[in-house]
């Protein structure tokens, strides 16, 4: 067993852990922070994807020990209570979920995209978020989301 | 952007999401979140051979390992290893071969479960599997459904006479009306609708687990038929109903994959109940591949006759359908789903029909959106195309002089169905109009013309399906087990709130918006005050789920007469507190009103208290304000609509593009356009994920080839265009609210009008079929073969 602490959504958390647990199953598992979910076991889907220390990260392609020291963000610390962050608060006004598996992954790369590329255009965003899979939407309306958030947070396009 | 939005006329609406706040802050319950103490993991040993004799089965190296509890084969699970039910005997003679939980004799197909072990945490249990020692004797895969039912190949099921699962023959007289027709011009063609995965985003997971201060075992399961799921688990396991509660937490995705009742569910259910344990399963997305049914997978002989001048005559098909090793709930029936729609929108004097089911050693089919309706599209809209290009006609002038004309509605096709209402003319004329139809054809002769290495194809696909599978007796005409109905109950609570209590079942859809919105206009309550009840036998006990597009247009039905009849049961108190006759009272808005006096008025909430303390209530009259509901409905659901694709073809690499995408849509009155749209962009991307980048490959041993999601292509967001997307309007006459089906109109329409594009790029250069997915592979190599070099 290992000692790690790490940040997660503001609050410091040490934990002893298996060298060999992913990151997202001590997440989910280690710390019931369920709202990261895992959808594939081959790094395709993108459902786990967090934002460690600022940049997006597949949770399932990371170990937990790799995460020590590191300031971990997850859908659960977008935001806090019942405030919305502009991705959220897109994602909703277009439509750009259905069943919801996708989502945590979905927007947390909007964030990470937004973060490097406030003006995305549209193949930008589909190049962007190709790393996450959803099965539901056909993409559409997420494209619209994506455009919408940008608009949100003061992108000019 | 955002609307303002009058929720009292909710209707009609594009109402943001209830549903989507929970979601969008990851504050949700999906089923592998659910962590009960005491908590046994199962892990199991699936086979890596396709077709193999078991020899040996040895527990005891798992048994040593840390953290396990039990372990358990075929044998040692003795009577609790129940079978896997199918439901959809299609014929008398269909041959049904034991489906057990765990297979004890021989493994059918790579994934088969051979044992299993339960530990106190995943890691463990998973560790442990390794530690099962099985023997395989080797014995020859069946793969290829040709081989399959080929004389002395070898058998799926040692005891059946072959492979054949059921022979179901319609009849039907083609060959006599050909016969009528001397000079008939016959296209004959041979489709392969390949293999798919449903991949939902979220793994199918189980926790079943003993309520301790009862009987009750609660079963959680990522499931879109918590319902079906509880009536099968208690027929096949023998635990009375009562004592099961199936619950359908928040399900991510299922397009039919998660319409069963799988073996992980029999074996939870089993062990939590012998150990009085909780006993979990979330399969990995690798299980998933090979473990969760399969879609699709026909080969479809097809025939279809014209006289010269373009009148269809008749339609021929003969398919041969991939069971897989075993039968699941209803893989038998999926090909006769797609039986009646062969002959789709038009009108012929003759159609004839045959479906050979066939056993082979690979995972088993069943429902995949669309079920066999979309493999009954792609092939009509094919030979549509094929027979146009045969004749020399123009392919959307040689469907127009084919197909039901908006006045000869109500209408029953050769095949059987009588659709209620359609305007095939309306939908495409706007598509072709969004499309820039004649533009488009114009540039096509321009870029043949010039030689211009990426060709221009225009995909036509003009589809109606049959769906919100009813009446029941008409279900049960086809041997099916089930009843096509569906169960509303809305109360109307004390402080004037609503709860509404549905048997669907969603798991993406947006029910809990949509019902609100019928029913809130109906009530005249705001649609923020009405509780969607679901998912769950213990708090909504009536249901038949959600699957085949049946939500809306069957539970919309029963919601909308449930809703009704609050309102009769709430005018007594309504009266009497008015002190006027129940006939005297109009409702509107929510309230009860004297007619011609309008001072004199009640709203729905005052009555729900008065109801509540009773203190004044008239003679007989009961202390509850309700209303109940369980609607069969007339008939199927008939959406309908014209999907045009403009394919770009590079003739040099094979590598396609879908330059533009419209579709028209007719689903009838809309209850929510944004949740309508969404469906249809979701059911078009699946349908293109079909025509370009999805299939099963199997290699000749029955390993699966794309059993990962890094092997098994399903679209990204960089591999599909923008949809424009438009609808008219036609309300259907057969269900109360006008509405029609929507959630697999997308995925039925776009493969056939993707594919068409393709070929109608290619067909000057001889091509006249490409094989799915059209990868460049598969495009590249129809046009070597059309030019006669090695393909």
């Amino acid at each position: 067993m290992q000692h790690i602490s790490v940040t997660v959504d503001g609050t410091v958390c040490e934990s002893e852990v298996e060298p060999r647990t992913l990151l997202v199953h001590w997440l989910r598992e280690g710390l019931g922070k369920v709202g990261t979910v895992v959808g594939c076991d081959t790094s395709n889907c993108g459902a786990c994807t967090i934002l460690v220390d600022g940049q997006s990260v597949k949770s399932c392609s990371m170990l937990a020990v790799q995460a020590d020291g590191c300031k971990v963000t997850t859908i659960q610390g977008l935001s806090t209570g019942d405030d919305w962050h502009p991705v959220q608060t897109a994602f909703k006004e277009c439509h750009g979920l259905q069943c919801g598996y996708c989502t945590p992954g979905m927007v947390m790369s909007t964030v990470d995209l937004l973060s490097e590329n406030p003006n995305p255009t549209e193949e930008e965003i589909r190049e962007g978020i190709h790393g996450n899979l959803c099965r539901c939407t056909g993409y559409h309306n997420i494209v619209k989301s994506v455009q919408y958030a940008a608009e949100l947070m003061g992108g000019t396009k | 952007m955002t609307e303002i939005l009058d929720s009292t006329a909710a209707i009609g609406r594009p109402l943001r999401r209830k549903e989507d706040a929970k979601l969008l802050h990851g504050r949700t319950n999906w089923t592998d979140n659910i962590q009960l103490p005491g908590t046994l993991h199962m892990a199991l040993v699936r086979s890596p051979m396709a077709h193999a004799r078991i020899t040996k089965v040895d527990l005891s190296g798992a048994l040593a390992q840390p953290n396990v509890v039990a372990a358990y084969d075929a044998a040692s699970l003795g009577d609790l290893n129940a079978g896997v039910p199918c439901v959809w005997p299609v014929t008398d003679d269909t041959v049904m071969p034991p489906f057990p939980a765990l297979t004890g004799d021989k493994v059918r197909h790579v994934g088969d479960v051979v044992a299993l072990v339960l530990a106190t945490d995943a890691a463990s249990a998973e560790d442990a599997i390794a530690h099962v020692d099985v023997e395989y004797e080797p014995l020859d895969a069946v793969i290829n459904m040709v081989d399959a039912v080929s004389p002395g190949s070898e058998l799926v099921h040692g005891d059946a006479a072959n492979n054949t699962c059921y022979v179901y023959d319609l009849g039907g007289g083609y060959e006599d009306a050909l016969a009528k027709h001397p000079d008939a011009v016959v296209v004959k063609r041979r489709f392969v609708n390949q293999r798919l995965v449903p991949a939902f985003m979220e793994p199918r997971a189980i926790v079943a687990a003993p309520m301790g201060m009862s009987e009750e075992i609660t079963i959680w399961s990522a499931t879109q038929v918590p319902h079906i799921l509880r009536v099968l688990l208690t027929l096949v396991t023998g635990i009375p109903e009562q004592n099961l509660r199936v619950i359908a937490p928040d399900v991510g995705g299922g397009f039919g994959g998660k319409l069963q009742c799988y073996r992980e569910e029999i074996l939870c259910t089993q062990l939590a109940k012998k150990l009085g344990r909780p006993v979990k399963w979330t399969e990995t997305r690798s299980e998933d591949m090979v473990a969760t049914h399969h879609g699709r997978d026909q080969i479809q002989d097809i025939e279809l006759a014209c006289t010269p001048d373009g009148k269809m005559i008749g339609l021929k098909v003969d398919l041969l359908a991939n069971m897989g090793g075993y039968l699941q709930i209803i893989t038998p029936g999926i090909p006769l789903l797609g039986m009646f729609m062969y002959p789709a929108i038009y009108k012929m004097d003759a159609y004839q029909f045959q479906c050979t089911g066939v056993f082979t050693n690979t995972t088993p089919t069943d429902a995949y959106r669309g079920a066999g309706r979309p493999e009954a599209t792609y092939a009509i809209e094919r030979i549509v195309d094929e027979m146009a290009a045969e004749l020399g006609m123009e392919p959307m002038a040689f469907r127009t002089k084919n197909w039901i004309q908006h006045h000869e509605f109500p209408f029953t096709t050769v095949a059987g169905l009588t659709y209620d209402t359609g305007n095939y003319e309306a939908a495409t004329a706007k598509a072709m109009e969004m499309f820039g139809y004649e533009e488009l054809r114009a540039e096509q002769k321009a870029r043949r013309e010039s030689g211009d290495p990426v060709q221009l194809g225009i995909g036509i696909s003009t589809f109606t399906e049959m769906c919100g599978l009813a009446p029941s007796r008409t279900l049960g005409a086809l041997k099916y087990a089930a009843g096509g109905w569906e169960h509303c109950t809305i109360r109307l609570l004390p402080t004037g709130k609503v709860e509404l209590v549905t048997g669907t079942s969603p798991h993406g859809q947006g029910h809990e918006t949509a019902w609100s919105q019928i029913a809130g206009d109906i009530l005249g309550i705001p649609v923020d005050d009405i509780d969607v009840i679901h998912s769950d036998t213990g708090r909504a006990p009536y249901g038949m789920d959600t699957y085949g597009s049946r939500s809306l247009a069957v539970g919309g039905q029963a919601i909308k007469r449930a809703a009704d009849r609050l309102i009769e049961n709430a005018r007594p108190i309504a009266a009497h507190q008015l002190e006027c006759a129940a006939d005297d009272l109009e409702f509107a808005n929510g309230s009860f009103t004297v007619k011609g006096d309008p001072e004199k008025t009640v709203t729905l909430g005052a009555l729900a208290w008065a109801a509540f303390s009773a203190h004044d209530l008239p003679e007989g009259v009961e202390p509850m304000i309700n209303g109940e509901a369980t609607v069969d409905p007339e008939d199927f659901s008939y959406p309908h609509g014209t999907h045009l694709a403009a394919m770009e073809v590079d003739t040099e690499t094979g590598k396609v593009r879908v330059r533009k995408y419209v579709c028209v849509d007719d689903v009838g009155n809309q209850i929510n356009p944004m949740i309508v749209e969404g469906q249809v962009h979701g059911g078009v991307a699946q349908g293109i994920g079909q025509a370009l980048y999805e299939g099963v490959e199997y290699d000749e041993d029955g390993n699966m080839l794309t059993a990962s999601l890094a092997d098994y292509l399903i679209p990204s967001a960089a591999d599909l265009p923008s949809f424009e997307t438009g609808t008219t309007v036609t309300p259907s006459t057969t269900h109360s609210l006008g509405t029609k089906g929507v959630g697999e109109a997308g995925a039925i329409a776009s493969t056939p009008a993707i594919i068409n594009g393709i070929v109608d790029a290619l067909r000057p250069m001889g091509v006249n079929d490409v094989l799915m997915p059209a990868s460049p592979q598969n495009v590249w190599r129809a046009i070597q073969a059309a030019k006669g070099g090695a393909a």
